[in-house]
């Protein structure tokens, strides 16, 4: 019975040292084949007295399995080596830049509108357009800026015919709207506007948001509320100061623009903010009574307020855009800065 | 309107610093938008009298003077060595002493070639109070001599330049700002006191008002004997100058003086060019047609009918209220004036100098508004001022009395500023403000009746007065507060895609936004869209903008060049914005959507293969945009593209855009070493959705069969589709293209496309023997309608 267990070790050494899995079949033939080494002594176990064939049985089938056992280890191990080397083999430079498309973006002043319309979408402002070129009436006429208004000559308006103009400001949709809607009313109107001017700080079209809320309880506290609010969201600065001084607009009375704090400098004074501290982002009030009296509706039931900013300038200001014309000049070296 | 701090304060003087008065001025609604200092700082400089002057034993161009500072201290004089021009014995001048200050340099003892010189004697230019140096500051013969130059000067002052709001003109005078002041601060105004001139000679000069409407008062006075030989007194020079105004003659300067101080513009005409002198008569008028004035700004103007004049007998004399003659305006050896103060309605002059395309501080100020009721006062200020400079003797005033604007009683309900306002704002309160604004008005029970002054001519309607009250109540003091107002949900359609989702596509698919001007070069609208008539501006800005764009495709070819330009060498870009077509009498402005693709299909990189981007590449884009409607496309030409790789595009049987390869002539013109890609589309198909609505998932496997048909090279892939879906049998649930192959094999003109077919029965599953039936009518379709043969 030594030479079971000498057996059994030898066999046990050759596998563990095999790393080829046919080899390792071969083998396995030489002890477990048909006419393998342990096959025959289970065969010569007949030879055996009744008496020591259990013992001997059991023992022999204790060595096949520990056999088996081994065999099956080793072949994991192949099995697992083998794997192990195919995988290393496939691993990826996972550093290599991902494949395909690359990805665009939106214009600084879109992305500027995006969040203007959703903080205001969120207070319950719809959204609405209208023409660029506009009728003297809807521009001038219809906001109270008569003919030979100077307010008009301040305008810089690009005309088209006689009558027809781009229109200078988004005010003329608030007119628009109020025509078929009536109160209350709560839009925004976000658009493109004209002026004949061009230099260092202007350029001949830029964009404005136009607003109006008109109810029976919009009044100036109101409109100090909601947009101070804004423009709190707007620069997510919860702390940004904001002042209104009295001002004038044809269309609004009372009139005011609004500053806030240079959000440059923090208001310890700046270029951006000529050494003011403050920055002029604004122009509102409350609409004309004969801005609703145009529009038919009754300036003593109803009040309402309006405003304007442009939204270049809050781009400017939120991005840290130095310089108005790079917005038109559509350098992709720019406007990717923005993706 | 810019003036010296100084000034104001003669009128009023809040204990406030300069800074703090700047505040409260521009949170009144009076904007100061500068501040500066009226010379920059130094010290050590005092009123000199030249005593003696050598000429430098050295040097040519250089004297030695003697100089006296006056001062006890150091009575013997100074010796100085000076190179100024106009150096000499007797004037005074400022001089810096050793140890001065000065904003260039810094004054030490030193040789002057040799020759000791203890300070410098100084231009305007050295101290900072001008640009440009002619020779020495030469001050009048009566400077207190050792006096500090800046307390001489009255140096130690401020400008204030105030951006005024068009409805505030009665602050275009300083006695309209020192009352603003007081209301604003409660403090105590002192105004200037006005004494009537009194008559020394008779001559007068009839004055026939013609256009009572534009002219409701006309005040005019002879003037006799002046000697302009006088100089501007100091004082007054210096508040002109730091308004900014040049200094003219005495008269010009008088009446620029009076104007600044109560904002009432004054002209003073040579009486000896008026045609018959005291014989004729002055004419406000309206111009003839064809009449011919020089005016004093030189503009030869060919006048209008509606253009207001002052005229004698026979010839214009002045724009009334806008620009005197050049004729007629008052020179160095004129003796005998007429002067001019009258109001000309704001009716009568606004929009007058816009037209004619230059303004003047009359203009600026009769279009706003003045006040009529300080018109004759303008008057005997004026001429008391002439008197005392030029000497003179005033004849009596002749006024011509109109039709002056009423000033009505507003009625103004504290209630309703209450509610405009959001304030808690009482009667008692509201008296204040509106004693602090000195409007007269009575008040019943929480209703006043305001009459506004005459310097207002902003205030008409009870809003007007509301605004008055929040401006002397402070915005600053109104709460800011969120409006209460009833909820309710905006409307939130799926069935439009709005703008931003459609940027939001295309940006996910590499292009990049840009925003370009709508009026365009008139070329871009020849070239690319064939319009030959595009709509023109009245007043482009530059001659290639002269022209709103009809397309957007111009805009972006543009930004292709720019950047191409930059070295950039892939380009994908898009735009949304209007374009402007006129139909009949109508501006039609139709949003559109535009993109442009140059260069690389995808950015170079590893591992794909470089390809340029073609027509397909932009055709997936425009499909992904319109997704889930599919539009169709189908060969057209435009005139920006490439006729035979260019598509209109359809949806619902209407146009909506286009797609194709630029023009190769354009691609020529434009000098583009390669095609670019081009699509324009109209917005409003692309934001139209039709809602999603469920179908049935069939539980029975689909069966897929390929078919290949060789198909002459003209027939169109779509033409084929078409042709099956409309006569297919109704399991075959899907057909689409997977291949296309011209060349080795395929005889000349051929093309073989293979389709894929998904059959499918929501009821059971498909037998072979089905399966190959709908195969063969799908076979049959085609070799009928296409002569198309099955492929080997």
């Amino acid at each position: 019975m030594h030479n079971l267990d000498n057996l059994l070790s030898e066999a046990i050494n050759l596998f563990d040292g095999m790393d080829d899995a046919a080899e390792l079949e071969q083998a396995k033939a030489r002890y477990l084949g048909k006419s393998g080494t342990l096959t025959e002594l289970l065969k010569g176990l007949g030879k055996l007295s009744p008496e020591e064939r259990p013992a001997m049985g059991s023992r022999i089938n204790q060595a096949k399995e520990a056999l088996e056992a081994a065999l099956n280890r080793r072949r994991d191990a192949i099995q697992a080596k083998k794997l192990g080397t195919q995988l290393a083999g496939e691993a990826l430079d996972v550093t290599l830049p991902g494949r395909g498309l690359g990805t665009g973006g939106l214009h600084p002043v879109t992305r500027t509108l995006e969040r203007i319309e959703l903080l205001f979408r969120s207070l319950g402002f719809a959204v609405v357009s209208g023409p660029e070129i506009e009728t003297d009436f809807y521009n001038f006429t219809a906001l109270n800026i008569p003919e030979n208004h100077p307010a008009r000559a301040m305008h810089d308006t690009f005309y088209v015919d006689d009558k027809h103009l781009l229109r200078t400001h988004t005010s003329p949709v608030q007119i628009r709207y109020m025509q078929s809607n009536r109160p209350p009313l709560k839009v925004i109107a976000p658009g493109r506007v004209y002026r004949c001017d061009s230099d260092v700080t202007h350029t001949p079209m830029f964009h404005q948001v136009e607003g109006l809320w008109v109810d029976e309880n919009a009044n100036f506290a109101a409109l100090k509320g909601v947009l101070a609010d804004f423009m709190q969201h707007f620069f997510e600065r919860d702390d940004l100061p904001v002042r209104f001084r009295p001002s004038f607009f044809p269309f609004t009375e009372p009139s005011a623009e609004m500053d806030i704090g240079c959000v440059m400098c923090h208001g310890s004074g700046c270029r951006v903010c000529s050494h003011t501290g403050w920055l002029e982002v604004l122009g509102c009030g409350m609409v004309h009574p004969n801005v609703l009296q145009h529009v038919n509706i009754d300036s003593e039931r109803y009040t309402g307020f309006a405003f304007g900013m442009g939204m270049e300038r809050l781009a400017m200001l939120r991005y840290g855009v130095s310089d108005l014309r790079l917005f038109f000049e559509n350098d992709l070296r720019f406007l990717k800065q923005f993706n | 309107m810019k003036f010296s701090e100084n000034w104001l304060r003669t009128l009023v003087n809040p204990p406030l610093s300069s800074g703090e008065l700047a505040h409260v001025l521009t949170m009144a609604g009076l904007e100061v938008e500068a501040i500066e200092p009226a010379a920059p700082a130094f010290d050590k400089v005092v009123v000199a009298e030249v005593l003696s002057v050598q000429k430098h034993p050295d040097a040519d161009r250089l004297n030695v003077c003697q100089v006296s500072v006056g001062t006890a201290a150091s009575s013997e004089s100074l010796q100085i060595v000076c190179g100024a021009a106009n150096v000499r014995a007797g004037v005074k001048v400022p001089c810096a002493l050793v140890g001065a200050q000065l904003p260039g340099a810094a004054i030490k003892q030193v040789k002057v070639r040799g020759v000791e010189s203890s300070g410098m004697l100084c231009s305007a230019r050295e101290l900072g109070l001008s640009d440009t140096a002619e020779g020495l500051l030469l001050l009048p013969g009566d400077a207190p001599t050792g006096t500090d130059f800046r307390d001489y000067y009255a140096l130690d002052d401020k400008l204030f330049t105030l951006k005024l709001t068009p409805n505030r003109a009665d602050c275009l005078g300083l006695a309209g700002v020192a009352r603003e002041v007081a209301a604003i601060t409660s403090a105590k105004l002192d105004p200037l006191e006005i004494e009537a001139v009194h008559s020394e000679i008779d001559d007068i000069l009839t004055v026939q008002v013609e256009a009572p409407d534009a002219c409701p008062l006309y005040c005019g006075r002879v003037i006799r004997g002046i000697c302009l030989d006088a100089l501007t007194p100091p004082w007054m020079t210096r508040r002109l100058e730091r308004s900014g105004i040049r200094t003219i003659n005495a008269v010009v300067d008088v009446t620029n003086y009076v104007m600044l101080e109560i904002g009432q513009p004054l002209h003073a005409f040579d009486l000896a060019k008026i045609t018959g002198m005291l014989a004729g008569a002055m004419h406000v008028r309206y111009a003839k047609s064809g009449e011919r004035l020089q005016l004093l700004n030189g503009e030869n103007l060919i006048l209008q009918p509606d253009m207001l004049l002052i005229a004698d007998e026979t010839k214009p004399l002045a724009l009334a209220g806008i620009m005197g003659g050049s004729e007629s305006g008052v020179q160095q050896d004129t003796t005998d004036l007429f002067l001019e103060s009258a109001f000309f309605s704001p009716e009568a002059i606004a929009g007058k100098s816009f037209r004619l395309g230059f303004s003047s501080d009359s203009a600026h100020r009769f279009e706003r508004g003045v006040d009529f009721a300080a018109t004759r006062n303008a008057m005997e200020r004026a001429t008391r001022l002439i008197l005392d400079i030029c000497g003179g003797k005033a004849g009596p005033i002749i006024e011509v009395k109109g039709k002056l604007p009423q000033r009505n009683p507003i009625r103004l309900r504290v209630e309703r500023a209450r509610r405009v306002l959001g304030i808690d704002l009482d009667t008692s309160k509201a008296t204040e403000l509106l004693r602090r604004l000195q409007f007269n008005f009575t008040v019943d029970g929480g209703v006043f009746q305001v009459t506004p002054p005459s310097y207002r001519f902003d205030l008409a309607i009870e809003e007007d007065l509301i605004e008055e009250l929040a401006r002397i109540y402070g915005y600053d003091h109104i709460p800011a507060s969120l409006p209460h107002a009833a909820l309710s949900m905006l409307p939130e359609s799926e069935l439009l895609h709005t703008p931003l989702q459609l940027r939001r596509i295309l940006a996910a698919r590499d292009y990049q936004e840009v925003i370009n001007y709508p009026f365009v070069d008139a070329a871009w609208e020849a070239d690319f869209t064939h319009n030959k008539t595009p709509i023109a501006l009245k007043n482009p800005i530059a001659s290639q903008m002269g022209v709103m764009r009809s397309s957007l495709i111009g805009g972006l070819m543009a930004n292709l060049q720019f950047n191409l330009n930059r070295k950039q060498t892939r380009v994908r870009l898009f735009e949304i914005g209007r374009c402007f077509v006129k139909e009949g009498e109508a501006y039609v402005q139709p949003e559109r959507l535009a993109g442009l693709c140059y260069g690389d299909a995808v950015a170079e990189q590893w591992g794909v293969p470089a390809r340029t981007v073609d027509f397909y590449d932009a055709k997936a884009d425009i499909e992904a945009l319109f997704w889930p409607e599919v539009a169709n496309f189908q060969a057209a030409s435009h005139p920006a593209l490439h006729p035979g790789k260019s598509a209109q595009i359809c949806l619902g049987g209407k146009i909506v855009g286009w797609l194709g390869e630029l023009h190769p002539r354009w691609q020529q013109k434009a000098d583009l070493p390669k095609s670019a890609v081009l699509f324009e589309l109209d917005l409003d198909p692309l934001t139209a959705r039709t809602l999603s609505a469920a179908g049935e998932i069939s539980k029975y496997p689909p069966v897929r069969r390929d078919i290949a048909v060789v198909v002459a090279d003209s027939v169109s892939v779509q033409a084929l589709l078409d042709g099956m879906q409309a006569e297919k049998p109704s399991i075959v649930s899907e057909i689409s293209l997977f291949d296309v192959y011209r060349g080795k094999g395929m005889e000349n003109g051929k093309k073989s496309l293979a389709f894929r077919v998904l059959l499918q029965d929501t009821e059971k599953t498909l037998t072979d023997a089905e399966a190959d039936l709908a195969i063969t009518k799908l076979l049959d379709i085609l070799q009928s309608q296409f002569d198309a043969r099955l492929r080997n």
